[in-house]
């Protein structure tokens, strides 16, 4: 007979080595950036996405354009020269998830705000081929008829909370208030929503004020990319900002 | 004559009471929780998990009701190898054939894209492509080939009655709704662990009964050591598990809604991100498979691995430098520096104990190498092998800072994968079903060897298509990208690259649709030798004997 | 924790403390009197007429 206490603890060891000889690396690598001060760099202007923003963004997962556009603008020549700024940690710290994106099938959004007019959005997600005739990218014309569902809401602004988004009691109580208010200039509450958040864009995104749509979302969300931090007050070569 | 041994204890209808409970309980859980859904796609998603669990009592119902069957006492349990093996081949061919739409989409986007069907479009069907073949496929062929050798290895038949049935179940279940949740947009947007929240509590759930599966069955085993392909699957499971739980921290927005927001934000979740994604590839698509080539080729060639004491250094090297390579996904991005660089010198280092690796496989063939020339299957074994240290050794200069500056976001990415993924994962998976499915259907031989070859060259050409189309799309538009004229102004718009890239595309396109035509011809000689088929062939012999056809 | 402190022992203790795990690593695969255990295990595969 075979000593059966014996098996067990060699594949217990083996279990055990295994996770011990795995755990060294992401401990080591991935530990270190909740803790080491200089990880992220301090700057003016980020603030955590404003309701209609985030609803925005959350459609911009839910399509998967992350498979094709990347938001990370490396500090290469050519690429600062393309999209702007080299993309600065700070600017997606209230990213859950990040959207960094791996692959450009299409060009970085990291700094896309503003550069195009709402028009110009709302008929390239459309239909691409009409303004630029040779992309790939697949149209997305149901955005413009689907309503933007505002159930839970607040619910994600609560969750965002949990995971260390800094959104006020205020914000949270609001959320739903300001969702609307931002796609309807004419509202009561649109001053509100610009001073719960500096420089969100609150005017009708997609050219139909008569329905807040999915339209509306992603635009407005694709027009605030890149534009919160206030570069006039950052200083890449300060020792703070060396990473 | 069948007999069972002193500690298996055999399903009895406990397990017919037991599970019948359990899985009512759940249909009538997901019922409730469809009827109580904040969102359409949770809803959806609730009916398919009471679909699955009703599934479910259905079979045990039917399996159960008259007696134990026959096939819970067998020497080994290998219905459920049977099971992964069937599902194997379904999935790989479902998730080739997106891939290939996919590839087409990007080739003709006026065709292939359908305004007001947003399940249609590229960014939904992606995902479903990369998990349909890495874990549907991939996942399938690491279950059916571990409970197959870890029986064998370890001489004891499969721990846990019917648990590995409802590992294999589960799985399945949990594919499903992964598979439909990206169609129907619910995604976490996290590249490989795309699921939402409530698909990986499912997952762990069924990871956790695999790993006791696999443990239980080493803790039966009647050899005093555990056969190092068991070290890899186990460090396969044990490390995916880790992976998989860090990876997918996350708040739900409801408890009843599909939607959830990542625990860690930005650079943290990056990283976190790439330290899973990357080691997806190295203890998923690597330590798994490998585990498949120690068990595999020393078994189809009759000869033991070149050097065991090389697959052991081989191993600890391996798990240990494979999970610091995540950064070099994120060359000259927002992580700090210091991160970019370790993972650049691990990832570069890797590329010994892969190398190592490969050198244990190839050479085990050393003195046999004439069975090359006669047996195809063996043939598609080693090539996988060869294609393993292409890519690996691809896989660190593309880490190098200064390559990764050109080849990061671009084809080339794509193209190091697939070399990966269609040379080394889809070949030692077709190699092993190949060899799987005479043993267990027990059949002499397979239908035809001559399909087999006409599967490894169609296929064989149609990487070579992808892969080389991907490197010349991928240089080509990183140096487009990065090209500037007399005047010191960038030469090409964003829009000239993707233009350029178009013949590309289609060349990519026609080698995925030739390798799906080598995996439908797969397909069809494993259902004939299941069947009991065989075709005559000139002059064919045995399985490991018959001659090769012109080549 | 300052990257500087953490650097440095990365460089020094870390890199002993990676060197011995390889050291043990190699010693369990080439100790002499493994070498009987590891060539039974390799003919594990082949030699599985052995039924449960």
């Amino acid at each position: 007979m075979w000593d059966h206490g014996k098996f067990e603890r060699n594949s217990i060891l083996l279990i055990a080595g295994i996770l011990f000889v795995v755990s060294i690396g992401g401990l080591i690598e991935i530990a270190p950036l909740f803790y080491l001060e200089n990880t992220i760099e301090k700057v003016q202007g980020v603030r955590p996405y404003s309701p209609l923003e985030l609803a925005g963004r959350n459609i911009y997962i839910r399509e998967g354009c992350y498979n094709c556009h990347s938001q990370m603008i490396r500090p290469l020549r050519d690429e600062v020269e393309r999209y702007g700024h080299y993309s600065l940690a700070a600017e997606s710290m209230y990213d859950h998830p990040f959207q960094w994106g791996s692959k450009r099938s299409g060009p970085d959004l990291a700094r896309v705000g503003g550069k195009y007019s709402d028009e110009w959005q709302r008929d390239h997600l459309m239909d691409p081929r009409s303004v630029v005739p040779e992309s790939v990218m697949p149209p997305y014309r149901f955005l413009a008829e689907h309503e933007l569902k505002t159930r839970d809401v607040q619910a994600l602004l609560e969750a965002n909370r949990a995971t260390g988004v800094p959104y006020t009691d205020d914000m949270i109580a609001n959320a739903e208030a300001d969702l609307l208010a931002q796609a309807n200039p004419e509202s009561e509450g649109a001053e509100a929503v610009a001073a719960r958040y500096p420089k969100a864009l609150v005017r009708d995104f997609d050219g139909d004020p008569t329905k807040l749509t999915e339209m509306d979302a992603l635009i407005a969300y694709l027009q605030m990319l890149g534009t919160l931090v206030d570069f006039s007050t950052f200083d890449a070569n300060s020792k703070d900002n060396i990473r | 004559m069948t007999h069972l041994h002193s500690g298996e204890r055999p399903a009895t209808p406990g397990v017919l009471i037991g599970g019948g409970i359990a899985l009512s309980l759940a249909i009538m859980g997901s019922i409730v929780a469809a009827r109580y859904a904040h969102d359409s796609g949770f809803a959806a998603h609730a009916w398919i998990f009471a679909a699955g669990f009703l599934a479910g009592l259905v079979w045990l119902v039917r399996r159960y009701a008259n007696g134990i069957p026959a096939d819970d006492l067998t020497p080994y349990a290998d219905g459920v190898v049977r099971a992964g093996v069937i599902a194997s081949v379904f999935w790989g061919i479902a998730g080739f054939l997106v891939g290939l739409i996919i590839a087409l989409q990007l080739s003709f986007p006026n065709f292939l894209y359908f305004p007001d069907l947003p399940f249609t479009n590229f960014g939904r069907l992606r995902p479903l492509h990369t998990s349909a073949v890495i874990f549907a496929f991939g996942g399938n062929v690491l279950i059916a080939t571990s409970f197959y050798v870890v029986q064998r290895t370890s001489k004891a038949r499969l721990f846990g009655g019917i648990l590995p049935w409802f590992v294999f179940g589960g799985y399945q279940l949990f594919i499903v709704i992964a598979a439909t949740g990206y169609l129907m947009g619910i995604t976490q947007s996290k590249e490989y662990a795309e699921p939402e929240w409530y698909a990986d509590l499912w997952l762990t759930i069924v990871w956790v009964c695999y790993l006791l599966v696999f443990v239980g069955t080493l803790w039966k085993r009647k050899e005093p050591h555990i056969y190092v392909a068991n070290w890899f699957y186990l460090a396969f499971i044990v490390t995916i598990a880790m992976l998989h739980i860090v990876n997918n921290l996350a708040v739900p927005v409801s408890f009843l809604g599909s939607k959830s927001v990542q625990l860690f934000g930005g650079v943290q979740d990056a990283l976190t991100q790439w330290w899973y994604g990357h080691n997806a590839v190295g203890f998923f698509l690597t330590a798994g498979f490998l585990a498949i080539m120690y068990y595999f080729i020393p078994k189809r060639a009759e000869r033991p691995v070149y050097s065991y004491r090389l697959s052991i250094v081989h191993f600890w090297s391996l798990i240990f430098i494979y999970i610091w390579a995540g950064p070099h996904h994120l060359h000259y991005t927002a992580l700090p520096e210091w991160a970019q660089t370790l993972g650049m010198t691990f990832s570069v280092m890797l590329w010994m104990p892969s190398w190592g690796g490969m050198i244990n496989g190839l050479m085990t063939l050393s003195g046999a190498w004439d069975k090359l020339r006669t047996d195809p299957v063996l043939r598609m074994l080693v090539v996988s092998v060869a294609f393993y240290g292409m890519s690996t050794f691809e896989g660190p200069v593309m880490s190098v800072k200064a390559v990764n500056a050109l080849s990061h976001y671009t084809d080339w990415t794509i193209g190091h994968v697939h070399s990966g993924a269609l040379g080394w994962v889809g070949y030692v998976s077709f190699g092993a079903l190949y060899c799987l499915v005479p043993w267990l259907w027990g059949r002499k031989q397979l239908y035809s060897l001559k399909l087999v070859e006409w599967h490894f060259w169609i296929s064989t050409v149609g990487i070579l298509f992808y892969i080389t189309s991907m490197w010349i799309s991928g240089i080509m538009q990183g140096l487009m990208w990065r090209a500037y004229n007399d005047f010191g102004f960038l030469s090409y718009s964003f829009v000239e690259t993707v233009e350029a890239m178009h013949p590309y595309y289609i060349i990519r396109a026609l080698g995925g649709a030739l390798f799906l035509i080598g995996a439908l011809i797969m397909a069809y000689n494993l259902w004939r030798t299941a069947r009991g088929d065989v075709k005559s062939e000139a002059g064919a012999g045995s399985a490991g004997l018959a001659p090769a056809a012109a080549e | 924790m300052t990257y500087q402190v953490a650097s440095e022992f990365a460089r020094s203790w870390g890199l002993v403390f990676l060197m011995v795990m390889f050291g043990c690593a190699c010693a369990y695969a080439l100790w002499p009197s493994n070498k009987r255990t590891f060539d039974h295990a390799a003919r594990l595969p082949i030699d599985e007429e052995g039924q449960p």
